[in-house]
């Protein structure tokens, strides 16, 4: 018996081990493993509220066990008549004003913060005291996919953005079709991206290079699941990289080998009306420009040759359900299917990939090179809004 | 009318019976048998749900379709099960514990009953005519516009004419409360299941029409090329989210408020001792209902409202935890110092407490609204509001069900097989929400058709599946529970519990027209005041005399089925207008029948009365 009671004890054991441990999740993914400015603040919010909260349970608890204990109706008492008891002011009051108190204490950070993460047009201040440039990126929500362009910067991209660690970055966002919803769990908390004309801003800060998986966390129609994309964060020096990489690509360098110039051929026949390569107004479909350096094909799948052809193929009909591709006009045989993938394949125009936020290196910048003529723009405008202050005051 | 040839009768004239009747108690018995069903198929659903995740990148039901099992089960459960079994509760209960003969307006009643059935039948044809709504519960618009079937029209409609059902019942509550007390049955007389039953009624009447124009605003743009939420053409989206959510937050406490006063009846009963600070109760009852109009937008946080809309409806938020603190404390100091009897209702209501108290701590952790921005839209919110709904509400209904299973029907549902079925539902139900808690906090959004592997939600997901099945096999074993106990059909006596409250002091089931003298309240807890000081039954207000009664009609089952048939007209047009044609005219026919046909009831005369002997209140 004892024997059984000691490895039941060992079998209780792990498995609350094994809960405690999943129950953090990835570090890429989980809200309760921060890895940038906002998600480790409101991580402090979620764990003040569940202390306070505990507080409270711990103390109902106590007096819920102590009275289901203490006052079951024993045995040969059945006819005992407790006293009525109407109830008691003293008591009451406790209860009353022992929450607030503590509502209270929650509700300061929470005001507090809730500013905060409003806040986008404070600019940032590094430690020499020069204000930093803001990087404003407008995002696109589209059914199931995300568009990203760099404000200023010439740059658009899908899927996955490129941020820099030394410096929050700001969104400006809307949605071409129904409420979709921004989320990166484990760097910043969500917000809604509607199709309204109001757009929402808010900004992501990444304290360490690494790919984080955004979701969309507003049901969007039968591919909400499937609606992912990544902040890939890396150095500010590999981010100035990737910008100049970027915005040197036109669409139209040709590919060394001949399959894949066939195949370039192909796509600017059948892709190119939805699909472009470089930066381009275009959004009909996700932008292509660094597509072999997508860490996921189409947001969720492996980046395999058999995924990338099944999608081509069938317009991702099954892989993602409900996607608006099914609709696209063109129809390839399986050599220029072949043919696409792999100039597709060749679309990688910097260095600087998913990879590059996982291998260690942090190269230094202040990305002043990459906003010559903002910074400019800035002063002036600055200029412009003290005198139309004084104006004001006048 | 005597109830010997009622038991005679065949099935038809069963039938007949239940499509006429006027009698709150057989409209709670229907309200019950609907919901009970609606219930089932809202489970059946969830199984559904559940089964497609419990392994990642699972492919049990397609993407389209999960998205309509998802949508049918919340709008299910939601209207057509929670709504009509607190319905249930409430027209069985409520007229007796304030000694009425009926409601103030029986063909009402019957009407709203109608309604609101054929309301659900409508909603749920939708799965045979082209695929259910598959946009949520809350049909955020324009998804809702986009949608290609005809799902999201029958939602419109369906939805709309179960509306006006549960907007008259509300009505009809209200004024009944108001009205109907019997002599020395003040308010602060009133037993804390008529108050909460009160109060959500009131909430009824202000929050439906909010729902009721939203649904029209939908229809209108669905099918009338209306532009309200059309963003293309000038309309705005974010209306429909505040017109459903300033109904939507109310409903949830007109669905949980009659819960309250359920356990507010069970605990005093079981423990013997009168329910711990009554007023402070009824004080707090009220000020839930007026804050539960004021913080509709903590569901909107991250909409982009800015930050000072987010802070003003995060603090009134939090501020309504004070008043469900309140409740708390107050029912375990009923129980402090009394006489505790482990009855099944009473287990689950020390179930509830608990459960609801972390649905709460985790309600006021989502109204922190800068945190909101992680939990909004993920799994911590599923387990919040099922921690609040299933372990509030439904944990509510089913006590509800089990403690006034006599009084309903005057038998007994068996004690152990109510055990099992509270146990299994209990600790399943903390198996599948508890962990899904920490899912949402690990990034998974709500209303996800598939979650990927390797993103270490595999073993939670899994566990949640588990704990559904242990919900699922409590509900079946309380079903069994059901048929057996009314195969036996034991006859219990009137007050079966040793409770405190006027129902008990009349015969279970009642006789049709309750109390055959208007009985006089002498406090709070009136059987409880007269087994104290007097010989343990109500003292009568009057002598005995002739009972007026409603004549029995089936007006309201043709009113609703004429709005049912012209449900499809609406929707189908082109030819189908003349559906349109025959069901409005069914309904206003059957109206101006109604209006211009003088029923002025029937008496139940004094000598049947005194006929039938000593039955009376006691």
């Amino acid at each position: 018996m004892k024997g059984w009671m000691t490895r039941f004890k060992a079998v209780m054991a792990l498995t609350v081990m094994a809960l405690i441990l999943s129950g953090c999740g990835e570090p890429f993914l989980s809200t309760l493993q921060p890895r940038g400015e906002g998600a480790a603040m409101l991580l402090e919010l979620i764990i003040l509220s569940t202390v306070i909260m505990l507080f409270v349970f711990v103390v109902v608890m106590a007096i819920y066990i102590y009275v289901v204990i203490k006052f079951r109706q024993k045995e040969g008492q059945e006819d005992f008549i407790p006293k009525q008891t109407e109830g008691s002011h003293a008591l009451e009051t406790l209860w009353t004003v022992i929450p607030i108190i503590l509502l209270l204490i929650l509700a300061v950070p929470t005001v507090q913060y809730t500013f905060t993460f409003a806040d986008v047009n404070n600019p940032e201040v590094s430690q020499e005291g020069e204000e930093l440039d803001q990087i404003w990126i407008d995002v696109t929500g589209k059914q199931y996919w995300w568009h990203f362009e760099y404000e200023g910067l010439d740059i658009t991209t899908s899927q996955e953005i490129y941020i820099p660690t030394d410096r929050r970055v700001y969104l400006s966002m809307i949605s071409d079709d129904v409420i979709h919803s921004f989320w990166v769990p484990s760097i910043q908390g969500k917000m809604d991206v509607n199709p309204t004309g109001n757009r929402n801003e808010m900004w992501l800060q990444a304290d360490e290079e690494g790919v984080y998986w955004g979701k969309c966390a507003e049901l969007c129609g039968p591919s909400h699941s499937l609606m992912d994309f990544k902040v890939i964060a890396v150095s500010p020096g590999e981010f100035e990289e990737w910008v100049e990489d970027m915005q040197g690509v036109t669409g139209e360098e040709e590919p060394e080998t001949t399959t894949a110039q066939a195949g370039q051929e192909t796509f600017e026949e059948n892709c190119l009306s939805c699909h472009a390569v470089g930066s381009s107004p275009n959004k009909v479909g996700p932008n292509l420009t660094n597509f072999a350096d997508r860490d996921k094909l189409a947001g969720v799948f492996d980046m395999t040759e058999e995924n990338l052809f099944e999608w081509i193929d069938t317009k991702g009909e099954e892989m993602k359900p409900g996607n608006l591709m099914v609709d696209a006009p063109y129809d390839l045989n399986e050599e220029e299917i072949n043919q696409v993938i792999e100039y597709l394949m060749t679309l990688s125009p910097s260095e600087v990939t998913p990879e590059s936020a996982d291998n260690g290196v942090y190269i230094d910048s202040d990305l002043s090179d990459l906003f010559p003529e903002e910074e400019e723009e800035d002063a002036e405008e600055s200029e412009e809004d003290e005198e139309t202050d004084e104006n004001d005051e006048e | 009318m005597s109830t010997t040839a009622e038991k005679k009768a065949g099935f038809g004239s069963v039938l007949w019976d239940y499509l006429t009747t006027v009698d709150h108690k057989k409209i709670a018995i229907l309200y019950l048998v609907a919901g009970l069903f609606f219930f089932i198929l809202g489970g059946l659903q969830a199984m559904l749900i559940r089964i497609q995740l419990i392994a990642p990148d699972n492919e049990f039901i397609s993407a389209q379709f999960y998205n309509e099992v998802l949508t049918m089960h919340g709008t299910t459960m939601i209207f057509l099960a929670a709504m009509p079994l607190i319905f249930a509760l409430m027209n069985a209960v409520l007229p007796l514990q304030i000694g009425a003969r009926d409601v103030a307006f029986p063909f009402i009643n019957s009407l709203g009953f109608w309604l609101f059935f054929f309301g659900g039948i409508f909603l749920n044809i939708s799965w045979f005519a082209g695929g259910a709504p598959d946009v949520g519960w809350t049909a955020y618009a324009p998804l809702s516009l986009f949608s290609e079937s005809h799902g999201v029209d029958y939602y419109s409609i369906g939805l709309q004419i179960t509306g006006f059902g549960t907007l008259m019942g509300g009505i009809n509550f209200i004024v009944t409360v108001v009205n109907m007390r019997a002599p020395g049955m003040t308010y602060m007389r009133m037993p804390l299941f008529t108050w909460t039953s009160f109060i959500a009624s009131v909430l009824i009447l202000f929050a439906f029409p909010a729902l009721t124009v939203g649904l029209f605003l939908l229809t209108f743009d669905r099918l009338f090329g209306g532009n309200f939420f059309d963003p293309e053409m000038g309309g705005n989206v974010i209306i429909w989210e505040h017109l459903f959510w300033i109904f939507g937050h109310p409903e949830v406490y007109i669905l949980i408020l009659p819960a309250f006063g359920v356990f507010s009846e069970i605990i005093p009963t079981f423990s013997k001792k009168r329910l711990f600070g009554y007023s402070s109760m009824v004080f707090a009852t009220i000020l839930i209902a007026f804050l539960g109009f004021m913080v509709w937008a903590h569901h909107m946080f991250t909409v982009g409202l800015g930050p000072i809309a987010n802070s003003i409806f995060a603090v009134a938020t939090m501020a309504i935890a004070v008043p469900t603190g309140i409740k708390i404390f107050n029912w375990l100091f009923t129980m402090w110092g009394g006489s505790i009897r482990l009855t099944s209702p009473m287990v689950m209501a020390l179930g509830f407490i608990p459960t609801f108290t972390i649905g709460g701590m985790t309600g006021v952790m989502l109204a922190s609204a800068a945190a909101d921005f992680q939990y909004h839209d993920t799994y911590f919110v599923v387990a919040h509001f099922h921690y609040v709904i299933v372990g509030g509400t439904v944990l509510g209904i089913f006590a509800g069900i089990i403690y006034w299973w006599p009084k309903m029907f005057g038998t007994m549902l068996n004690e152990k097989l109510n055990h099992w079925f509270f146990w299994l539902f209990f600790i399943g139900f903390h198996l599948t929400f508890f962990f899904q808690h920490f899912l949402g906090l690990m990034g998974m959004p709500r209303r996800y058709w598939k979650f990927l592997p390797d993103q270490g939600l595999d073993l939670f997901n899994l566990i949640s599946t588990i704990g559904a099945f242990g919900m699922a096999i409590g509900t079946i074993i309380f079903l069994i529970n059901v048929v057996m106990t009314q195969m036996k059909g034991e006859k219990v006596s009137g007050d079966p519990w040793d409770a405190r409250t006027l129902e008990w002091a009349i015969p279970s089931p009642p006789p049709f027209y309750n109390f055959k003298q208007e009985p006089l309240v002498r406090g709070l807890d009136a059987l409880w005041v007269e087994k104290m000081q007097g010989n343990g039954k109500i003292q009568p207000a009057e002598p005995l005399g002739d009972i007026h009664m409603p004549n029995r009609s089936f007006v309201p089952f043709v009113i609703s089925l004429g709005l049912f048939i012209a449900g499809f007209g609406v929707m189908y047009q082109g030819a189908m207008w003349i559906l349109a044609a025959i069901g409005f005219g069914t309904t206003a026919g059957a109206m101006l029948y109604r209006s211009v046909k003088d029923d002025i009831g029937y008496h139940v005369h004094k000598e049947e009365l005194e006929e039938e002997g000593d039955g009376s209140n006691g």
